[in-house]
């Protein structure tokens, strides 16, 4: 601004001003009580999934080589939780278990934020039957109720790790698909976008330049929220038997406690500590994303 | 002061109530539209999800069932699926408006039969869960909005929450094993599973009790999950509404705060929830699936669950069905209802 | 003289709306915030008051003390007196009692300030049946008519909604609404904003009607001190929280002596005035932030006639001439 700064290309300072937006976000996030347990309790999963094999010996997932008796309960022979049906450790499970979690959870969300962003960009941005139709669509989406299309779309396309993450990314979209052209509808109309356009910015320099880096920070918040869905989605189709067999994740563990009836016989720390790990990391991004969002629209502020 | 006057009474001449019914009808039309294109996409997605996506159908729905290339083929010919693909499309949208869902591979009886049969059950299940989570939601909403920040809000939002993270079967495995099984001293009151016992009497009021108490865990389930969705949502819709100018008008007229709250904030919320509840409804009936499956309640979900290991594709895809177009319909009736209780979507 | 009963003219002298005093400041994060400090003023039967100053000034702060209704976290010193009540300490059974029945407000934006969801019959008929209990249906409907009608509204219009009105039509039925419990003051704050100017001129005919004709009190709040000109008695100008200047609304418009109301003035041109045609007066720079006030005078960083004597001190509110207090050391200086 003032004749003392240094010339700067409007590359560097776009850069400069996105630095600084990142660097406020951060410093009202840090005020953000909920938010900063939240992702206290992500990084402590996050670090659990990343260092399972150092954490715990990747072989205690054999069954043909578990150690411990049938549902030997928490503290007996040696292990913290107890075992499961097969004799393994419900401590190793639950670790080895989290990286099947998340990893669904994650890269189903990438998913459902490609398809969510592009449909909500588009059927924002451009007018005419084509996003009219893309609306339409993302509308119909909605209303299917998650599970029953889940079911089928599993069941049709056979179980694995990869499977389950694409049935839980291609039906978890429409939402963010919605939020997204609503933003890119009240963003298309700002003055800024408009001058652009009346100087002649073409549609993808528009998009490119204005309404997307706009619309991302919402993306951000919104990717948060829809990763604590995409984790319960894993577990209740891994509980319905629809996860890939091969893999222990904590829905399958669940799976296996409800099969071998451990509720009625007691068995609680086959049942608990798998769901508690569920119902914390889905808190964990809750809030996260909850944080973010009120970070990012002022209209949330002060909640 | 006459040019005034004419001026308003210019404004008046276009009677507001005639412009104001044709509005909502044409807000019912487009909704009845979208629910028919809704329909419609669930139909096509149907065809596609079981006709088209699994490549050669008869061998993935036959997976494991046919020895024989011979075996292949009759299946073929008894569903259609040796037909091109467009006489399939004609031949599934007659077979599915007519009625005929095809027949189970499990029960060999027609999927109607069973669904209509199994229909029950999961409506009560989600009725009765659905009104009694709005209304607790909707109360506890509103307490938490009107109270932010405090302790009150803290407590709430925060078991919402924490309700809200919870896979809805987990936590009627919990309940399961706390009231049914029975936890230390603590004897299990309710059943198990299941929506009757063996030896009630169809007809009798003991029967109906006995049905009641077999509803308790499954619906306690529901309810503490989607009251915390729903409890949410009111929350942030009062949340909208509270720093509103109009609350300030009505606290100046004189009005007790408890009254500026009931007849202006928290009607006025209500009208978004409306229409959130009843996108969540899919969710209500997705989790009531999973519940029954826990709990052993013979409905839809249940159905579906068991469908899965054989996998029985026909009763798959006459749930996926009917679940889907029941939900369509909810939401088309919540969204009438929205339509007569907010005066602004008629214009 | 004599024949005049003594409570005759005593009622006659005491003002409907009396602010003695009136400091507001909120409490914020980042420290407390003078929004309005020290304001005198007083509003008597059939007069009409402007009060005028830029967005941010304290204005519609101290609007909202009058019934108190200011947020939680501001805090109310010196004296509001409502018909001789002070309403910063009266109970709240009593402070209920005499919102809108003794003095109501004609809320900035009307579109905001009706409910968006309820016909506005019903929320003209909300105050009187909270005010006038035993009052029966009929006349309750009756008078919400009336009201429509006193305003230039039909009494069908009641059946509408707000987003079935046009920007002037809501501003009437604000007006109404303000009327219905036939208060004896009445608060306008910015009745006008955001209507187009045939509009604004209708409506401000109609204030002024109202007031010949029930003769209740009325202070309206404006930024555009040519609308206060039009329809007031005495016009008192604003300026950081405090009143820089006071006198007829005449003797502000047409001869200011504070350079902020000379500003104020200027930034709304007359018609038919060569020199404001040629040389558009405006003000340049922006009102200071309420916690860093500037020292001295708080206009002096904008003011085109400061000198460094006007940084010394807050120059006191003093009365140059009968009925016209002004707040500038340089009054009368060339």
């Amino acid at each position: 601004m003032s004749a003392s700064t240094p010339a700067l290309t409007p590359r560097q300072v776009t850069r400069r001003r996105r630095a600084d937006a990142v660097r406020r976000s951060w410093a009202s996030f840090r005020s953000h009580r909920s938010g900063l347990f939240g992702l206290a309790l992500l990084t402590f999963f996050l670090l659990v999934a990343l260092l399972a094999p150092l954490l715990a010996d990747g072989e205690g997932l054999e069954v043909t080589k578990a150690t411990g008796g049938v549902l030997e309960s928490p503290g007996s022979g040696g292990y913290v939780l107890g075992t499961d049906e097969n004799g393994r450790s419900i401590v190793t499970l639950l670790i080895w278990g989290s990286r099947i979690s998340l990893f669904v959870g994650l890269l189903a969300t990438v998913i459902s934020m490609v398809i969510g962003t592009l449909v909500g960009l588009m059927s924002g941005f451009f007018e005419g039957w084509p996003a009219r139709i893309l609306y339409r669509v993302t509308e119909w989406f909605l209303v299917i109720p998650f599970i029953p299309l889940a079911i089928v779309l599993a069941t049709v396309l056979g179980r694995s790790l990869i499977n389950i993450v694409i049935v839980i990314g291609i039906t978890g979209w429409a939402s963010t698909a919605m939020l997204i052209r609503s933003q890119t509808l009240s963003i298309k109309e700002r003055p800024y976008v408009e001058r652009a356009r009346v100087l002649g910015a073409g549609r993808w320099h528009q998009m490119s330049r204005h309404v997307l880096p706009n619309v991302m920070p919402m993306v951000f918040a919104n990717t948060t929220l829809t990763v604590a869905l995409a984790i319960l989605a894993e577990t209740t189709l891994s509980f319905l038997g629809l996860g890939d067999p091969t893999r222990v994740s904590w829905g399958s563990m669940l799976e296996d406690a409800f099969d071998v009836g451990a509720m009625t016989t007691g068995a609680w720390w086959y049942i608990v500590p798998p769901g508690v790990c569920v119902v914390l990391v889905v808190l964990a991004f809750t809030l996260v994303g909850q944080a973010l969002e009120e970070i990012f629209n002022p209209r949330l502020r002060g909640r | 002061m006459t040019d005034l006057a004419a001026q308003g009474a210019d404004a008046a001449h276009t009677p507001a109530t005639v412009g104001r019914r044709r509005s909502y009808g044409r807000y019912v039309l487009g909704k009845v539209l979208g629910s028919a294109g809704s329909l419609a996409f669930v139909l096509v997605l149907g065809f596609f999800l079981f006709r088209v996506l699994p490549g050669d159908p008869a061998r993935t729905l036959g997976r494991g069932r046919f020895r024989t290339e011979a075996q292949l083929e009759e299946f073929r010919a008894t569903y259609g699926l040796d037909q091109p693909l467009p006489q399939q499309f004609l031949t599934y949208l007659k077979n599915t408006f007519s009625g005929d869902l095809g027949v189970s591979l499990r029960y060999r009886v027609p999927v109607s039969d069973l669904i209509l049969d199994r229909l029950w059950p999961t409506l009560l299940l989600v009725g009765i869960a659905t009104l009694l989570a709005t209304v607790i939601g909707v109360y506890l909403g509103v307490i938490s909005a009107w109270n932010r920040g405090k302790a009150t809000d803290k407590v709430t939002t925060g078991t919402t929450l924490t309700l809200y993270s919870m896979p809805e079967w987990w936590l009627g495995l919990l309940l399961i094993a706390a009231f049914a099984v029975g936890m230390g001293p603590l004897p299990g009151i309710f059943p198990t599973g299941g929506l009757h016992s063996v030896d009630a009497e169809p007809g009798t009021i003991g029967y109906v009790g006995d049905t009641a108490l077999h509803l308790v865990l499954p619906v306690l389930t529901l309810v503490l999950v989607y009251l915390a969705d729903f409890s949410l949502i009111m929350r942030s819709s009062l949340l909208d509404e509270i720093g509103e100018d109009y609350l300030t008008t009505a606290r100046a007229k004189g009005l007790r705060d408890v009254v500026v709250r009931r007849r202006h904030a928290v009607r006025n919320a209500l009208l978004p929830t409306t229409t959130l509840i009843a996108l969540s409804i899919g969710f209500v009936v997705s989790g009531a699936i999973t519940v029954e499956t826990v709990f052993s309640i013979p409905g839809l979900g249940l159905l579906a669950t068991e469908a899965l290991t054989i996998p029985d594709y026909w009763v798959l895809q006459g749930t996926f069905l009917v679940t889907s177009a029941g939900v369509i319909l909810a939401n088309l009736l919540a969204n009438l209802v929205y339509g007569l209780l907010d005066p602004r979507v008629r214009s | 003289m004599s024949a005049v009963p003594e409570t005759a003219l005593s009622e006659r002298t005491e003002p409907l709306l009396d602010l003695r005093d009136v400091t507001v400041t909120y409490r914020t994060s980042e420290g407390p915030l003078p929004a309005v400090r020290g304001v005198n003023l007083t509003v008597a039967p059939g007069q009409v008051v402007g009060l005028a100053g830029e967005s941010g000034c304290g204005k519609s702060t101290l609007v909202s003390t009058v019934l108190r209704l200011q947020p939680s976290g501001a805090k109310v010193e010196g004296e509001v007196l409502v018909l001789g009540q002070d309403v910063q300490t009266v109970g709240w059974g009593a402070l209920r009692a005499l919102r809108w029945a003794e003095a109501s407000i004609v809320f900035q934006g009307a579109l905001h300030s009706l409910n968006p969801v309820q016909r506005i019959g019903a929320q003209i008929a909300e105050p009187i049946t909270v005010h006038e209990p035993d009052l029966g249906d009929a006349a309750v409907q009756r008078r919400v008519e009336e009201l429509l009608e006193q305003v230039g509204l039909p009494g069908a219009r009641k059946r509408a909604y707000p987003h079935q009105l046009s920007g002037g039509q809501r501003q009437r039925v604000m007006i109404a609404m303000a009327l219905a419990c036939r208060p004896q003051l009445i608060v306008a704050d910015e009745p006008t904003t955001a209507l187009d100017v045939m509009v604004q001129a209708q409506i401000l005919d109609l204030l002024r009607d109202l007031v010949r004709d029930l003769g209740v009190g009325l202070l309206i709040i404006s930024h555009d001190l040519s609308v206060l000109a039009d329809v007031c008695d005495r016009v008192l100008v604003m300026y950081a929280g405090r009143v820089v200047e006071s006198g007829t609304a005449a003797q502000a418009f047409t001869d200011p002596l504070h350079p902020y109301t000379a500003a104020l003035s200027g930034a709304f041109p007359r018609i038919g005035d060569p020199a404001a045609r040629y040389a558009p007066a405006g003000l340049a720079g922006d009102p200071p932030d309420p916690r860093e006030l500037p020292p001295g005078c708080s206009f002096a960083p904008r003011c085109p006639r400061a000198v460094d004597r006007c940084t010394e001190a807050e120059p006191p509110l003093l009365e140059v001439a009968p009925g016209r207090p002004v707040a500038c050391i340089r009054v009368g200086e060339p």
